[in-house]
């Protein structure tokens, strides 16, 4: 396939930080949040110039993968029939201060992208671009041209895997292929590799150690077992 | 001859709480009246604003600034008292009207509220606020302080807030007076694109990462003012800093206290310690403020030309620090690092 029309749903701090990167990487960006296109336009037109602004339901239309960067908790407002046949990178964290303090969402049992999957249940979801800070999207990216940063995902899909990884590579990361989208509770926050802008070697060193850690036994304890 | 352009020079803390020689911590007592300390040391200096964090944490000592702030009043003359910041979306408006009007009269106009949310939400569960209601009741609060503001008998039909009916709020600002109010940003769009709606300057956080990295941010800003037709107001920016006359000893100073406390709020979001890589970054080339008294003029210099800036606040004994080196930093500031910004920048 051609690049991709990567749409974006959330256009806040990483939202707004991915459509940068990726015009830079020379896709088509199409960003929306809830607010009227004439609202966001302007201040796109100054975060992210060169992407397009649309309306959610117009970036999900014409989009052939969509990045979530949206609260994890308005996973509901998301159309399952309008994300048929589309690839989504779930970006989302469940996250205390905006998703409320008691996670009714997800658990070590089920990581939040495996909730997405099921809800938006005829697209292929991978997660991904939801491990490392904003700011380090950037930051740690630009101080080291030479050692590229590893951006972890995860899919059931294995048919998406070339799309996904061209992605991540365009946009500047060296992909790390986690496996199954049950493994991107890795990725979530607790985990030792949360928060994470680290070289694929070390990346790979702080997985394989994944199970000392406290989030591990937490695993351990919660299924019985690690992740299979 | 062009007017020259008049830059602000503050200082802020979060109220670490600071530590002598011997290595043992001060008590929350002795911290507070510290800082009392290191206030009349920044206006004897002639230091424009000293501003105060809200915290509700075993690390600070200040969670009731503008108590603090009375108390600085009372032994300063010029100095802009501040907050840095009131946590509006978890305090009552109304309450925050009447303590500041407080300030104003103590102080002789001399206060400055600089609303945010700031950097810890322990204040939500402590107040009994849900902590996912948080945009709303900013949104709500913020509008309601515009109203308070204008100091007449208000209306209002809050969601979030209590409703006042034909309600004066005291004690009242004098005529024609108003309290001086910015809003404290992090790296969200939309915080600054609310902040201009309601007209009021913005100081940006920039605590980590080339700081030239926020330019989009201060495009943003001066692009809002033109969408709402709306003065552009003073830009600012607040950043940690170490100033010594020994540059190796700052950066010791900074690897030691400003990680430790890095550490600690990363610790409580699930992030990795800061490497020492990139402590060193942020010093050479980052948000970092540590050196001497010339290689943190320059660097201010240089990132206020940069971002166009009209005011910068140094956040000062991050992480706690040793009593001499949290008042060497505020003394270096002002006698040398202040004038010598302006110099380098033309203007006073
Ligand atoms: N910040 C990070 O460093 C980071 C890193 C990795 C992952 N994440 C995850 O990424 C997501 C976004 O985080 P953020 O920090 O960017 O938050 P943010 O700054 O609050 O941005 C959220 C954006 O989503 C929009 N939005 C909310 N509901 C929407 C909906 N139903 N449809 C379309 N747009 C919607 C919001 O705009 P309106 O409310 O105006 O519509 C806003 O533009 C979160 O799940 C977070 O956990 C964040």
């Amino acid at each position: 396939m051609a690049k991709p029309i990567i749409g974006i749903l959330g256009a806040g701090k990483l939202g707004s930080t991915l459509a940068r990167l990726g015009v830079q990487a020379g896709y088509d960006i199409i960003i929306a949040n809830r607010h009227p296109v004439s609202q966001l336009n302007w201040i796109m037109a100054t975060m992210a110039p060169g992407a397009t602004v649309m309306t959610a339901e117009e970036v999900v239309m014409n989009a052939d993968v969509i990045i979530l960067a949206i609260p994890l908790s308005h996973y509901r407002n998301l159309d399952p029939e309008a994300f048929a046949g589309k690839i989504a990178l779930d970006a989302t964290n469940y996250w205390f201060e905006v998703d409320g303090t008691t996670n009714t969402i997800s658990d070590l049992k089920k990581s939040s992208s495996e909730v997405i999957q099921e809800h938006l249940k005829d697209s292929l979801v991978a997660k991904a671009f939801n491990h490392m800070g904003y700011h380090d999207l950037e930051i740690e990216v630009d101080r080291h041209p030479h050692e590229k940063r590893a951006m972890a995902y995860a899919t059931n899909h294995d048919s998406i895997r070339p799309t996904v990884e061209e992605i991540i590579t365009n946009f500047g990361f060296a992909p790390f292929d986690l496996g199954a989208l049950r493994f991107g509770l890795y990725l979530e926050p607790g985990s030792p590799l949360f928060g994470e802008a680290i070289t694929t070697e070390e990346f790979k060193e702080k997985i394989d150690h994944i199970y000392d850690s406290s989030f591990g036994k937490k695993i351990i304890e919660a299924r019985g077992g690690e992740i299979k | 001859m062009a007017e020259k352009e008049k830059y602000t020079f503050g200082i802020e803390t979060f109220g670490d709480i600071g530590f002598n020689e011997d290595g043992t911590q001060l008590d929350a007592g002795q911290a507070l009246r510290q800082l009392i300390k290191e206030a009349k040391l920044a206006d004897e200096l002639g230091i424009d604003v000293i501003g105060l964090g809200e915290h509700h944490r075993s690390e600070y000592a200040v969670s009731s600034p503008e108590i603090v702030l009375a108390a600085i009043a009372e032994v300063t003359k010029n100095i802009k008292l501040s907050t840095a910041v009131t946590v509006l979306s978890s305090d009552d408006p109304v309450r925050v009207f009447e303590r500041f009007s407080t300030l104003h009269a103590l102080s002789n106009g001399r206060e400055q509220v600089m609303l945010g949310r700031g950097s810890f939400t322990e204040s939500f569960p402590l107040f009994g606020f849900n902590m996912e209601d948080y945009d709303n009741l900013f949104e709500e609060k913020i509008a309601m302080w515009q109203e308070l503001l204008k100091g007449e008998a208000m209306n209002w039909n809050g969601k979030l807030t209590q409703k006042l009916t034909d309600t004066t709020v005291y004690p009242q600002l004098p005529k024609g007076e108003t309290i001086d109010t910015v809003v404290g940003v992090g790296g969200s769009p939309d915080s600054i694109v609310r902040a201009v709606y309601y007209g009021y300057p913005v100081i940006l956080a920039i605590i980590g990462g080339e700081p030239s990295r926020f330019k989009p941010y201060v495009e943003l800003y001066k692009k809002a003012s033109d969408q709402f037709k709306k003065p552009l107001q003073p830009l600012g920016m607040h950043s940690h800093g170490i100033i010594l006359e020994d540059g190796e000893e700052a950066k010791r100073v900074g690897w030691e206290y400003i990680k430790a406390s890095m550490d600690r709020i990363g610790a409580d979001r699930g992030w990795a310690p800061m490497s020492r890589d990139r402590f060193e970054f942020e010093v050479d080339k980052g948000s970092y403020y540590v050196g001497t008294p010339e290689e943190v003029a320059q660097k201010i210099a240089k990132n206020m030309k940069d971002l166009d800036m009209n005011r910068f606040d140094l956040v000062y004994g991050t992480g706690g620090q040793l009593l001499h080196q949290r008042n060497e930093t505020i003394r270096l500031y002002g006698e040398k690092v202040v004038p010598r910004v302006k110099e380098l920048l033309g203007g006073e």
